[in-house]
């Protein structure tokens, strides 16, 4: 048989249906219909057993009054605030946890990380222990643990474990003084915030003279003089313009004094060391990322070790261990809505859990929360993206 | 000056050795066991001290875990009395028979005892299924797909839930609890996400506008919000959302959750692996005429899954733990019902608690443990075939 390779020969029909563009159009409306079904399904469904139930649909709720109690709030709250009094109060008391929260886990993934390197056998074989079986078990198991086993089974405040510096650690919480800032404290709090702002400012310009001449500015001392030695100074001068307000066991509970929470506390440690546990792993990659031979080439160029770490290892570290960071950052502000577990009032727990019971509109509570939880995560990685796109290695 | 001639300079010199020394070890202090501890855990001032502090956490901690999980344990006794220090007149340890007297409990929930051999069967067929799946020279291999995404998941239904034809009565999934339920519930994440999120992985990579968009607004949706919020959802808004005749159950709520959320995290692994296949690899399948569903299933996908196989395993071991959370939403996995029973007056005392909890970190971190060696193990594997 041979191959009619004549010119003019009819090309051969393709039918329609097999056309890609065709066969592509086809699936997307397909798929639109799909979805736009079932919305339309689910939104009547949702109209119908809304009705049946006799709960309003909208978001008239936000201005009526709450008429619970919440048992931390950095904000004013009674029971007569509004529902949406009560939502700001949990986005607060989220945001406080995680903060805290991430800063201590910073630090400790920070050291055991390090420590996962170590050519001492001991420290490493402890940072190893320490993450596989802290990563291997789950946070909410560890959140219930710290709050039931060890917070809940301290004494009673009539036998508080009485720390020094007039604190007190019983199964209410942990007591601590107030500080109580009398007249002229706003002096020595400008102080510190000037001392800040000049020590930014210096930075800036020992910098910039560094790499114009190559001579090198004490920044360190003199930002530790202004942040620290001026207040300090100011504060002294003053004589001393700063009572305490100890707290003392009273008839029923503790009076005075600053009290921290148990359920705070106990979602604080188990989200800082369910955390580190990660943030070690991502601090062993990050460093481990960095090629033996840039340590080589500097400690030829004639660097000693503790500069060669600063100035070599770390920074070049730093490009792989942000990105993996942030993302356990934004771990540990979502894990921290197990608080709902332990009853710490966080988003979560107010707001899907008291408000939903109270008003039962779950459309709109369910989506409001998932809302915030959402604008979180898009601004950190919106945030991340820019910042990968500034340090992201220029090839050749 | 000839060769010889120096050799001749050499062999009349008296000072000069003849014959070679026996090799001698090295010092001491080099080697052998203080040599290891010198290079070990003393090579310098800060090591030293960074030594002793740990060696002293560890004295801490190891003989007081030891004392508590088996020393001054409890092993016998009916209820709260024998694991009280005021009743005993000694450092009480954990309570062990407290975790006896609910083992079954922790196991099965409030499964009706009478059908428990059916949770047992389910047991057994899910050992042999991880088995045949992960053990490599286990016989037909290619079957064990079958059995473990098809054949298992089908049986199961009808064994745990019931069929009523067969005669096996239907049980409540209210009544389903303890490790039954934690099982459960990762079995059907793990079966459900690898397909949905390999869709969704091949949507987010399509030419068709509207299938990536919808894909990565889902992806994108799911991994931004805690699981918390997705279980909220699944279990209270979707009740409103269908019809009330066809309103899901508590479980069902959950497990939908799960899945979807387990399938979003999926799609990310897979995208990945996709992401590291050459474009060649496409161009070729192309090349030969293949469709694209062809091209995915016989030449991209089991490249891209075979790399990625070590992140499947991690998430997998992310899911397990992640099933804990079902436990806010009311079901009874197995931290709920250890969280019950530890509140039980019958077995009330200080240590109760601390007990019960140890059991279930036992339990997860056995389980976590072998999975995260499994999968470092398949890394290990397939970067031997990597290298040339």
């Amino acid at each position: 048989m041979s191959i009619d390779l004549r010119a003019g020969s009819p090309p051969a029909r393709v039918p329609f249906y097999n056309d890609p563009k065709v066969r592509s159009i086809a699936y997307q409306v397909a798929l639109c219909a799909v979805i736009v079904f079932l919305v339309y399904g689910a939104a009547r469904n949702a109209i119908d057993n809304l009705e049946r139930a006799h709960i309003a649909s909208g978001f008239g709720f936000w201005n009526q009054t709450a008429g619970f109690d919440i048992s931390q709030s950095m904000i004013s709250y009674s029971n007569l605030s509004t529902y949406g009094r009560a939502f700001w109060v949990g986005l607060c008391n989220t945001l406080l946890v995680a903060v805290i929260g991430i800063f201590f886990a910073t630090i400790i993934g920070f050291i055991v990380g390090i420590a996962r390197l170590s050519k001492n056998w001991l420290v490493n074989k402890a940072a190893t222990g320490y993450v596989e079986t802290i990563r291997n078990i789950p946070l909410l198991l560890q959140l219930l643990f710290w709050y039931n086993a060890v917070l809940k089974a301290l004494p009673d405040f009539r036998d508080s474990v009485n720390i020094p510096g007039g604190a007190f650690l019983n199964n209410r919480g942990l007591f601590l003084p107030e500080p109580l800032p009398q007249t002229g404290f706003n002096f020595v709090a400008m102080a510190f915030f000037a001392g800040v702002v000049v020590s930014i400012g210096y930075h800036i310009w020992a910098r910039k003279r560094q790499e114009k001449t190559g001579q090198q500015a004490p920044v360190f001392l003199v930002s530790l003089g202004l942040i620290v030695g001026v207040p300090l100074i100011i504060f002294l001068a003053l004589g001393l313009p700063l009572g305490f307000d100890f707290p003392r066991a009273g008839k029923f509970n503790m009076a005075g004094g600053i009290e921290i929470l148990p359920e705070f506390a106990a979602l604080l440690f188990g989200l800082s060391i369910y955390t580190a546990a990660f943030i070690a792993e991502v601090v062993r990659a990050g460093i481990r990322a960095v090629s033996h031979g840039q340590t080589e080439a500097a400690y030829s160029l004639g660097l000693r070790a503790q500069p060669t770490l600063r100035l070599i290892v770390v920074p070049q570290a730093m490009r792989v261990i942000i990105p993996p960071l942030t993302s356990q950052y934004l771990n540990l502000t979502k894990n921290s809505t197990l608080a709902v577990a332990i009853g710490y009032p966080d988003l979560v727990q107010i707001f899907t859990g008291t408000v939903l019971n109270q008003t039962g509109q779950a459309v709109e509570v369910v989506a409001i929360t998932m809302a915030v939880y959402l604008t979180i995560s898009l601004a950190t990685s919106l945030l991340m993206n820019f910042y990968n796109s500034r340090i992201a290695l220029v090839e050749r | 000056m000839t060769m010889s001639e120096g050799d001749l300079a050499v062999t009349q010199l008296k000072f000069v050795r003849q014959t070679t020394l026996d090799q001698q070890p090295p010092p001491m202090s080099l080697h052998g066991p203080i040599g290891w501890l010198r290079t070990n855990l003393l090579s310098s001032p800060f090591n030293i001290v960074l030594t002793i502090l740990i060696a002293l956490f560890l004295a801490w901690i190891i003989p007081g875990l030891l004392n508590f999980l088996l020393i001054d344990a409890v092993w016998t006794g009916a209820d709260r009395d024998a694991c009280r220090e005021v009743v005993q007149h000694r450092t009480i340890g954990a309570c062990w028979p407290f975790v006896w007297e609910r083992l079954a409990y922790f196991t099965y929930g409030s499964y009706p005892l009478d059908e428990r051999w059916r949770v047992n069967i389910f047991f057994a067929m899910l050992a042999v299924g991880i088995f045949w799946i992960l053990w490599l020279q286990a016989p037909r291999r290619d079957l064990a797909t079958y059995y473990c995404f098809i054949v298992l998941p089908v049986c199961s239904y009808f064994l745990l839930h019931g069929l009523e034809i067969i005669g096996l009565p239907v049980v409540d999934t209210v009544l389903w609890g303890g490790v039954l339920v934690t099982i459960v519930v990762s079995a059907v994440g793990i079966v459900v996400s690898l397909p949905i999120g390999i869709l969704l992985a091949l949507g987010r990579r399509s030419d068709m506008p509207t299938v990536k968009l919808f894909s990565v607004l889902f992806i994108e949706f799911v991994r931004g919000v805690p699981l918390v919020t997705v279980l909220f959802m699944a279990s209270v808004m979707l009740p409103l959302f269908v019809p009330e005749q066809y309103s899901p159950d508590k479980l069902l709520r959950a497990l939908i959750g799960i899945a979807m959320f387990a399938s979003a995290y999926m799609a990310e692994v897979v995208r990945a692996g996709l992401q590291a296949i050459p474009k060649g690899q496409f161009e070729g399948a192309m090349a030969v005429g293949l469709g694209y569903w062809q091209m995915m299933r016989l030449i991209v996908l089991p490249q891209a899954l075979k790399i990625t196989i070590p992140n499947i395993v991690n998430t997998y071991i992310g899911l397990f733990k992640d099933t804990t959370l079902v436990f806010i939403v009311g079901i009874f996995d197995l931290l709920h019902t250890i969280e019950v029973s530890r509140i039980d007056p019958k077995w009330a005392t200080p240590v109760t608690s601390t007990t019960g909890y140890a059991v279930a970190g036992i339990f997860y971190l056995v389980f976590c443990y072998a999975m995260s060696r499994y999968a470092r193990a398949t890394e290990a594997r397939l970067a031997k075939s990597e290298r040339r």
